[in-house]
């Protein structure tokens, strides 16, 4: 018996693909969320192909200066949180290609990811020496670290429940029916999971981090060029990876790149729908709401689980 | 380059002292170490500008400038009467960001700094630093007579007439003020002058940086900053 019994050289071929597809996917759908925003608001809005040719931009500036090994690493472990996020999870349920280096215990592990691009992007931002990336910083972490317990506890709820820490035993319990959704057999869970995923999607009213029109702009003042090219990468893969764990637990997975898409796409808008309706938290605002609403329907779904 | 600005009352005779908490002291730490500072020196990088060759290929480059001039990032740095006139490009009668024209808060994220009026003496050292944060390639524009020969504020005692003399300019939009439309128009052409590979301000800017410093040094007396803010 070898150390990795599933294991077959293939599939990092396989997870590079998928990789590539959420990429592609991110860069897509985020456009085209500000394009629906800007057609709300009446204007034109950008094209969707607009954060390529950003990318592109940023990837060709011609001079860039470091702060020092840590700056440089913050947007590599950022981009590490969401790259991470998605190979451990499987992507498309039941598809020997999308399936990535999902194992036992990858909810864990998730969890993990989660948090990791963040605590990375704090490093990296606290080496830039600028004080608004050392504000901005300490605001999203606390603000990240307290939206973490309701998902947390949603998540161990769930494990509780179906007896797992598997994701893809989690979504084939799902399978079958829309009924068999954790989000009907657990709302409780559900709801909890939902307040952190709101809360983490750097949307408004949970924003105050990374908001040009807060303390400019926060972790990546610093960041330019290359770096940031990083970073935009990462923002647009990290929202569709953490939505890829939300789609497993709590809405049934996917079992083709179309319903994933759509899936995808809805939850995300969830946090856009919220988003511009609601005025921006201070983080004090954002901690108590958390703990207040989040924290206490975790601790119920657990105990009723 | 000669400098236009005669008029301009210049070298003058009293030197204005740095200001306290610029000049170099030894300090306590908490811990008791004495430690010597130097704020100029200490927080900013000294490394005068390089000049920046080109990409290797020609197609390359030429592919980089697409996307430079499909991308344009603009600082919000206002002055003058002209940064109202930017802001209904934001609105949906005008909504610059079909153009890929966006707007960031911070200077290294910034490709384009728009000189949005005339510059006090005062708010052209705060537009020199914004200027040199920006990475390469970066332009400049100029909006309004003002910065273009001084406007109304020809014979003003503490505002620059020519803007081109302290910092290189690619595109003026003339006009006082000059309407959004015109500041779109603005902006289709340095699109056009950068797909022309024309947009190489940041480079004449390392070339003849000595007299551009020598330019900015003779209107700002409190010169507190070190020559080159990157």
């Amino acid at each position: 018996m070898t150390a990795f019994p599933n294991f077959e050289w293939v599939q990092i071929a396989y997870a590079l693909l998928t990789l590539f597809i959420v990429i592609n996917y991110g860069m897509v759908m985020t456009a085209v969320v500000r394009k629906i925003g800007a057609r709300v608001g009446g204007r034109y809005g950008i094209p969707v192909w607009q954060n390529y040719v950003d990318l592109l931009k940023n990837i060709a500036l011609r001079s860039k200066i470091s702060h020092g090994v840590m700056y440089y690493l913050g947007p590599v472990f950022r981009l590490t949180g969401g790259v991470g996020l998605l190979m451990f999870v499987p992507t498309i349920y039941g598809s020997e290609w999308h399936q990535n280096f999902s194992y036992a215990g990858d909810l864990i592990l998730a969890l993990y990811f989660v948090f990791f691009g963040t605590l990375g992007m704090a490093l990296g931002a606290g080496e830039s020496g600028h004080p608004h990336s050392a504000i901005g910083v300490s605001r999203g972490l606390a603000q990240v670290t307290m939206a973490e317990l309701p998902l947390a506890l949603g998540v161990f709820a769930l494990s509780l429940q179906y007896q797992t820490l598997d994701i893809t035993e989690i979504v084939a319990a799902q399978q079958g029916s829309i009924f068999n959704w954790t989000v009907f057999t657990n709302p409780l869970a559900t709801v909890a999971a939902m307040v952190a995923f709101v809360g983490t999607m750097m949307r408004s009213p949970f924003d105050v981090a990374m908001a040009p029109q807060e303390i400019p702009i926060g972790p990546p003042t610093e960041y330019h060029s290359s770096y940031l090219a990083l970073m935009q990468t990462n923002r647009v893969l990290f929202p569709v990876a953490k939505t890829v764990i939300y789609m497993n637990l709590f809405f049934g997975g996917a079992t083709s790149w179309a319903e994933f898409a759509i899936k995808v796409f809805c939850l995300y808008m969830i946090s856009v729908v919220i988003g511009v309706v609601h005025p921006r938290f201070r983080v004090e605002q954002s901690i108590r709401f958390f703990l207040k609403w989040g924290l206490p329907i975790g601790v119920l779904s657990i105990l009723v689980v | 380059m000669k400098d236009v600005d005669d008029k301009f009352l210049k070298n003058p005779d009293t030197e204005v002292p740095l200001r306290e908490e610029l000049r170099p002291r030894k300090v306590t730490t908490p811990d008791g170490q004495e430690i010597d500072i130097d704020p100029l020196r200490d927080y900013f990088c000294e490394a005068k500008p390089k000049v920046h060759p080109k990409a290797y290929s020609k197609i390359v480059e030429d592919f980089y400038n697409w996307a430079r001039a499909n991308s344009l990032w603009i600082l919000g740095f206002g002055t003058g009467c002209g940064a109202i006139e930017m802001r209904p490009l934001m609105t949906p009668r005008f909504d610059a960001y079909r153009y890929g024209i966006q707007w960031r808060p911070t200077p290294r994220q910034a490709n384009l700094l728009v000189i949005s009026g005339y510059l006090s003496v005062k708010t052209l050292k705060r537009a020199i630093r914004a200027y040199e944060q920006m990475p390469q390639p970066k332009y400049v524009m100029g909006l309004g007579s003002c910065t273009i020969n001084g406007g109304m504020y020809w014979d003003s005692y503490n505002t620059i007439k020519r803007l081109d003399d302290y910092l290189p300019v690619d595109m003026y939009v003339a006009g006082c003020m000059p309407r959004p439309e015109a500041l779109l128009h603005g902006f289709m052409e340095l699109k056009r002058v950068i797909k022309e590979g024309k947009g190489e301000g940041a480079n004449l800017y390392a070339e003849n940086f000595d007299q551009y410093k020598a330019n900015q040094k003779a209107v700002i007396r409190d010169w507190d900053m070190p020559d080159y803010n990157w």
